[in-house]
């Protein structure tokens, strides 16, 4: 099997840890989560050694270089981020709900490399611009932001559902984290997203140096990384020294969660952009 | 301006409430720019948004509002509102920072975090305690007092500083980037191989800029994949000072040479027609071929008294029938009766003009393809001062993010038959950290437990 369709299994393989999670969550068994850590891991290790056979295949193709360089690879990459940082959350707070808002994010993101039609998971090779260490270090930093910035989000979302059910009447509710928990890892997953969106900015910046002359140049890809990262500069603000708690935080990591995904995918719908590859030649 | 205004003024300045407007607004402005194309020409604007529309947008500068008078005026305010804001705070945390630690316990009394434990004697306990206390903060300093006695540790006390070297870092990259557009240029120039230049044309006004040392392309290649795809683009450049070579070296796309505080980057590459051109003419009466050299705009007798040729153009990507067909050298062919037909000489197709069926048939004999080299050449003296704000933007984010300021205060009290040791804890950020490592010495205090 070549990585493409060990890539493909994984994605299934996550969306099944989701489906376990959910229903552990919503029939309150804790054996479906149990099991769930296990496929997660089992998905884990598949997208690896995906990502490294897609890296040695690239080789054998005459042209090897580090899968981080489309569309499909970087949704690849981000899809294992995911779930490592999942995993690690998981570990350490000991919590499986908190599996039924992260889980989903991989699988959509492999589902959506595997099946969008407008994504090719061919092994292309890399041309003249993206020849740069600093391309390797820009993907892996943004997409460890972006990881941490999704998980930030699906722990808003359980915090707006727990806020909305103060006296504890909805039973599903019930078994989520406390509020100050769900709020106080929500604000780490974020100062952990913007620690690593910041990098990658820098990392995008020092390349874009190197490959052309310039460290910003306002293209709209810059411009909506950089708008992402006011969003979240408002909130550590607000946080910090306004005292802003709760609510208005969480509704501040949404947008912020939506400015991600705009930097992501929605660029390419905005008009007269250049493609990075093609400001080459 | 009063006094009373000043404060006013300042405290306006500092406020983080103005913050989170300038942040905001920008991240919303910011939009703008993004759903309208940005620097292009009228035509484009008029077409897409009329007249009126176009009118409007370009009063406020909606087409290059990166460099908009208002958009830069919330990048001044944002400026503005880090300094002062840092000012304002600096002067009390720097005296924290700097002083040299002196402990009072009262000062742990309102802690926010306190853990207590019964134990059976505290001089057992104490040894246990100092180790848990070591391990989770730092050195430990013993204070003893009638009935009892303090341990007391603390660390990160310059981590309060981490906020200050972020602002700072905020001011290196708009104090760099205001230097770069001052002091900095930027252009591009194509420099066929074999040829010097000494100036750019400017990239925003399209005006000559002049340097003040000479580049010379010795050599382009261009690298495919098996594809044919490009995979690489490699220029031999060689600088001269007053004519004299200084230095040769290879630029490939993200290797720029730099000299002089001026970068050399590989950006483009085109062909240019070849200087040693020689075509052969072949007479359809005698089918003798003659092989003719000619450069372009020269005119030459065709043998045989077939009229002469003249090469008037050389297109890059020659249309024909709709379609490019690469590069091509277009002449003209004079008959001695009067009547001229213009040739077409695909450098790819050599028999192309045997479809012409005339009386001589024009082909390409010997050419060579010759490149012109397409650099980006920049200068930003700022550029390091922005690298230098990248730099403290990292290092005082991880120390502000995931460092802080902690401090245990372990009180140890035999009252009479009572002894106890309570566990308090302050941290300026990350309680959670805190309470943890409270909990591990509680734990470890509890080992002593009546
Ligand atoms: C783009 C610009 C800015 C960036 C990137 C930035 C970054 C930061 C960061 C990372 C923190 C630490 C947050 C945390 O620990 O959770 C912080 C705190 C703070 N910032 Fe900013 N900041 C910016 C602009 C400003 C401005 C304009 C002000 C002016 C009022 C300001 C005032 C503060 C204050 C008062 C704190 C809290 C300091 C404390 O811990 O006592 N910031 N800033």
């Amino acid at each position: 099997m070549n990585s493409s369709g060990i890539l493909s299994v994984v994605t299934f393989v996550y969306g099944f840890a989701a489906f376990l999670y959910l229903t552990s969550w919503i029939f309150k068994k804790t054996e479906p989560g149990r099991l769930a850590t296990w496929v997660v891991f089992a998905g884990l290790m598949g997208n690896i050694t995906g990502i490294a056979m897609r890296w040695i295949e690239s080789y054998k193709l005459g042209y090897g270089h580090a899968p981080l360089s489309n569309l499909y690879e970087s949704l690849i990459f981000f899809a294992a981020t995911l779930a490592t940082v999942y995993l690690l959350i998981e570990k350490k707070y000991h919590n499986r709900i908190i599996g039924a808002f992260a889980m989903p994010f991989p699988f959509l993101a492999m589902a959506y490399a595997s099946l969008s039609p407008n994504i090719s998971d061919r092994i292309q090779p890399l041309l003249p611009a993206l020849k740069s260490n600093w391309l390797i270090a820009h993907v892996v930093t943004c997409f460890i932001g972006y990881a941490a910035f999704a998980v930030a989000f699906g722990l808003s979302i359980m915090y707006l559902l727990k806020e909305k059910d103060s006296e504890g009447k909805i039973r599903l509710l019930e078994r989520f984290p406390k509020i100050g928990i769900l709020d106080e890892l929500g604000h780490r997953m974020v100062l952990f997203g913007f620690l690593f969106l910041t990098g990658g900015i820098i990392t995008g910046a020092v390349w874009a140096n190197s490959a052309w002359g310039r460290y910003w140049g306002w293209d709209p890809k810059e411009t909506w990384s950089l708008i992402t990262w006011f969003i979240y500069a408002t909130l550590l603000h607000a946080r910090l020294t306004r005292g802003w708690h709760g609510r208005r935080i969480a509704y501040l990591s949404v947008a912020g969660f939506a400015a991600v995904l705009f930097t992501y995918f929605g660029v390419n719908l905005l008009p007269g952009l250049h493609s990075y590859g093609a400001m080459v030649q | 301006m009063t006094s009373r205004q000043h404060t006013q003024l300042f405290i306006f300045f500092a406020s983080v409430r103005l913050t989170v407007i300038v942040l905001l607004t920008l991240a919303a402005t910011s939009v703008i720019g993004t759903l309208i194309p940005q620097n292009q020409n009228v035509d484009a604007y008029l077409h897409t948004y009329g007249p009126k529309l176009y009118r409007l947008f370009s009063v406020l500068d909606m087409f290059d509002m990166y460099h908009s008078w208002w958009f830069r005026l919330l990048l001044v305010l944002l400026t503005i509102n880090i300094i002062v804001c840092s000012l304002d705070r600096l002067p009390g945390v720097w005296k924290i920072v700097i002083k040299p630690p002196d402990f009072k316990p009262s000062r742990f009394l309102n802690a926010s975090i306190q853990r207590k434990v019964a134990v059976s004697s505290i001089d057992r306990v104490q040894p246990i305690l100092e180790k848990a206390l070591f391990r989770s903060i730092g050195k430990v300093r013993l204070e003893r007092f009638p009935n009892g006695y303090h341990l007391w540790s603390e660390k990160g006390r310059w981590t309060r500083m981490g906020v200050y070297v972020v602002h700072l870092s905020v001011v290196c990259l708009l104090a760099g980037g205001l230097i770069g557009s001052f002091w900095g240029f930027d252009g591009d120039v194509n420099i066929p191989e074999g040829e010097t230049v000494n100036a750019i044309r400017s990239g925003n006004s399209g005006k000559s800029i002049p340097l003040d040392f000479e580049i010379r392309c010795d050599k382009f290649s261009v690298s495919f994949y098996e594809s044919g795809a490009p995979s690489e683009y490699r220029s031999t450049l060689t600088i001269l000072e007053k004519g004299a070579p200084v230095l040769t070296r290879d630029i490939i796309v993200n290797d720029p040479l730099r000299y002089k505080g001026v970068n050399l980057f590989q950006s483009s590459y085109g062909n240019l027609p070849s200087q040693n051109l020689a075509l052969s003419f072949t007479s359809r009466a005698t089918g003798m071929e003659y092989k003719i050299n000619i450069a372009p705009g020269q005119t030459v007798t065709v043998p045989e008294g077939l009229g002469s040729f003249t090469i008037t153009a050389f297109n890059r990507d020659h249309l024909f029938m709709g379609r490019s067909i690469g590069d091509a050298f277009v002449g003209t062919l004079s008959s001695p009766t009067g009547d001229t037909a213009e040739i077409v000489l695909p450098v790819k197709f050599p028999s192309f003009d045997k479809m012409r069926k005339g009386d001589v048939i024009v082909a390409i004999a010997e050419t060579e393809t010759r490149y012109y080299t397409g650099l980006q050449v920049a200068s930003d003296p700022g550029v390091w001062v922005v690298y230098a704000g990248f730099l403290l933007m990292i290092g005082g984010c991880i120390v502000t993010f995931f460092m802080s300021h902690q401090q245990i205060c372990i009180e140890a009290l035999a009252d009479g038959n009572i002894c106890s040791v309570t566990i308090r804890g302050v941290a300026n950020k990350n309680k959670i950290d805190m309470q943890k490592k409270m909990d591990a010495i509680a734990t470890a205090a509890e080992q002593i437990k009546i």
